[in-house]
């Protein structure tokens, strides 16, 4: 025991002496948690929309103007052949262009239908999607519009069955980016600092040869793992604290649930990422190396852990990949307690899980680490 | 020239050495196109639903079995109550549900109108807004199937044309964004490392005393991170291509030139920091964690730049990856020449020739 205090003292110091891990351990964190969700903002509005109009009659006048005042579309030109507008597409300054056929008006009037072009840059799926679907209930619309207005020839139709339709959005009725994204981004700055920069921190000594050292004194292996670990739990949890504050001073955000609940999930998630830090520095003889794993580790992780997009869409090898990274499951628990509110009870299994983690991951560390290499 | 090649190859030989390294080298764009490909895309499926059924009659079963037959939707334990609905958004095995109103059929039958309601959990937005979109549309569907006779008398049908992308892969967006950040990695931050680690080793010295121009020394270190590069777009496009569909619809001769532009950026960027820095692990930090995340924000394949802070969007102007993106997409992706992108191809250029500059005046003959 009395070594292991030792060993935590060396630790301890060697962190607060090198300035550079001291600044990317806490500056770095908060720093891009409050960088990261500016950017990470996917929300889909100002889509924009050149018309190409053939017809230039009051009718397809009115079909640019509701579409110019729904609010999704900015209207940017209107140019004269749908190849001037296929040009706007190809420049990227357009993202859809609508081609509005001669004869427009009185096709309607006398056969009762009119189709018009679409032409969707379709390269950004989600905004192609969303905004397609929004041009789509704009026109739905603007045909209800104009039954009303058209006398209609044949006064027989039958009464329609209709059913409507009310939505309501629930944990986020602004739909802002930001409540999604925060909680995703602190788990991943806190697995930043958890598996990354502990790997790193071992692989020195090894490079340096100072582990050499260690492993010739009594040292027991277990100590110097313990050693090694505690110091950046403590770190991980500050870096966790400071992030929560960041996510309230700046982003209006505090959490709906316990923060007991989200705090025990921490100190669980944090053990199993030093857990897969030590994994890593043993498989790595050179910080560069280290650097590349840990950086691989980081990139599965953001794009598997539903950081960006809903694990649920993902095929099935996908979704059981990501089934496996603690990420995922400590980002669906803290987006969970954070925006809903949920208790324990309602992520217990979660729990679990991260607790299966912990365990695996370091017990894999344990063995694979030797003193003697 | 000779003794140029003799160097290149020693470089050569460094690289390929590290079976490890070369195994990242390789191995992550293929992971990465994997991941990108197949995991990422903007489809949205299998969401997990749930109903509250106050009517139990006809009607509301006939609208149920179509979102259960839906692809979209994952049909999970039906609620009771909204106590119910608000628990199972809470640990999370829904993301919407579907309400109807006790007397749902017998008031669509008697009135001809009837209520229905969707809640979503819009902790995620988009997700939000397209499974309410997805609903809606099948409500309204079921709506036209009660109607055979009814036509809305005045229509107009819009007629969709996918440009580009006819199949709606999901995928597109992110391939260029990947071949960027390769080429990032792969020849800014292994550049980086490569020179620094002569500085620590004290080879540097070794090389510099040798009667070979310190310059030389620079070039033979930067080629092989070029020759790898480049065997990476090759990978990429080729698993682009039979893997995930992708059409490359320009000039590849036109993408390899503008691809071999944007490496010798990268690498000259991997150069400054080398010369300005003096341990590998500050080489390393400034080239994955400084240009990295940069990278990943500011050049447009992952966040859209149009909803950034004026201050990013200003930012991202001086960011090499984001001229580069926009030609890739613009040459791979959309089938156009170089009159299209002439003045990004401009602006890399001279974005190389400051880097390449800064690089070498920063390049000390002697080593303090």
């Amino acid at each position: 025991m009395k070594t292991l205090r030792f060993i935590l003292q060396k630790e301890f110091r060697q962190i607060s002496r090198d300035k550079t891990i001291l600044a990317m351990m806490f500056f770095m964190p908060v720093f891009q948690l409050i960088i990261m969700p500016l950017a990470a903002n996917f929300e889909v509005k100002n889509i924009n929309v050149a018309y190409v109009d053939h017809d230039h009659s009051s009718y397809s006048q009115k079909l640019v103007n509701k579409i110019a005042s729904s609010g999704y579309f900015r209207i940017i030109d209107a140019p004269l052949s749908y190849q001037s507008g296929l040009n706007l597409i190809e420049d990227g300054a357009a993202d859809l262009v609508l081609e509005i056929p001669s004869g427009f008006e009185r096709n309607l009037i006398r056969e009762g239908s009119q189709k018009v072009n679409l032409s969707v840059d379709a390269i950004n799926g989600t905004k192609s999607a969303i905004g397609g679907g929004y041009l789509l209930a704009v026109i739905a619309d603007f045909n209800t519009s104009l039954d009303v207005n058209i006398k209609t020839p044949n006064s027989t139709v039958a009464p329609m069955q209709t059913i409507a339709v009310t939505s309501k959005n629930w944990f986020n009725p602004r739909a802002e980016y930001k409540y999604y994204m925060v909680p995703g981004i602190l788990v991943l700055l806190l697995t930043l600092i958890g598996g990354f920069i502990t790997a790193l921190n071992i692989v020195r000594e090894k490079e340096i040869g100072t582990i050499e050292q260690i492993n010739v004194t009594p040292i027991k292996k277990w100590e110097f793992i313990v050693g090694k670990l505690v110091p950046f739990w403590i770190v991980g949890m500050i870096v966790f604290t400071l992030g929560l504050i960041v996510m309230y001073v700046v982003y209006g955000i505090f959490p709906a649930g316990s923060l007991l609940v989200l705090y025990l999930f921490a100190a669980v998630y944090l053990i199993a990422l030093l857990g897969l830090g030590l994994l890593i520095s043993t498989f790595a003889d050179t910080q560069l190396q280290a650097m590349f794993i840990a950086f691989f580790f980081m990139m599965v992780f953001m794009l598997m852990s539903g950081l960006f997009t809903s694990t649920d869409s993902m095929p099935g090898w996908a979704k059981q990949l990501s089934n496996f990274t603690p990420v995922t499951h400590f980002i669906t628990v803290v987006r969970l307690i954070v925006l809903k509110g949920s208790g324990m009870a309602d992520v217990k299994w979660e729990f679990l899980y991260l607790i299966g983690f912990a365990i695996a991951l370091n017990s894999l560390a344990i063995l694979n680490y030797k003193k003697t290499n | 020239m000779k003794q140029l090649l003799v160097f290149i190859r020693k470089e050569f030989y460094h690289v390929f050495r590290d079976r490890r390294t070369l195994l990242i080298l390789f191995g992550m764009p293929v992971a990465q196109i994997l991941l990108f490909g197949f995991a990422l895309s903007s489809e949205v499926k299998n969401i997990g639903i749930t109903v509250l059924d106050n009517a139990h009659d006809i009607n509301s079963g006939q609208i149920v079995n179509k979102v259960i037959t839906s692809s979209y939707f994952k049909m999970q334990a039906p609620a009771r109550s909204y106590t119910d609905i608000e628990r199972m958004f809470k640990d999370g095995s829904v993301k919407c549900a579907l309400i109807f109103p006790p007397n749902f059929g017998s008031d669509l039958y008697h009135t001809g109108k009837a209520q229905v309601q969707i809640i979503a959990d819009a902790a995620d937005p988009n997700t939000a807004t397209t499974l309410t979109n997805y609903l809606t549309a099948i409500i309204g569907n079921y709506q036209q199937q009660l109607n055979p006779g009814a036509k809305v008398p005045y229509q107009i049908i819009p007629e969709i044309r996918q440009l580009y992308n006819e199949e709606q892969n999901g995928s597109l967006n992110f391939i260029p964004g990947v071949i960027a950040l390769i080429f990032m990695i792969v020849s800014t931050a292994l550049t980086s490392v490569a020179v620094v680690r002569e500085k620590e080793m004290g080879t540097m010295e070794i090389l510099l005393v040798s009667p070979f121009k310190p310059i030389m020394v620079l070039v033979a270190k930067a080629v092989p991170y070029l020759a790898l590069s480049l065997i990476n777009l090759v990978i990429i496009l080729l698993m682009s291509v039979f893997l995930l569909d992708v059409q490359i619809r320009g000039s590849l001769i036109l993408l390899f030139a503008e691809s071999i532009l944007f490496i010798i950026t990268c690498l000259s960027l991997g150069l400054l920091i080398s010369n300005v820095t003096n341990s590998q692990q500050t080489a390393m930090l400034i080239s994955m964690m400084g240009l990295m995340l940069p990278t990943m924000l500011l050049t447009g394949f992952m966040f859209p730049l149009e909803n950034m802070p004026w201050i990013f969007q200003a930012v991202s102007h001086i960011i090499p990856s984001r001229y580069y993106y926009i030609i890739v997409k613009a040459v791979m992706l959309k089938g156009l020449g170089f009159s299209y992108v002439w003045k990004e191809t401009l602006i890399l250029i001279g974005m190389t020739g400051a880097l390449l500059g800064l690089a070498l005046k920063n390049f000390k003959i002697r080593l303090s």
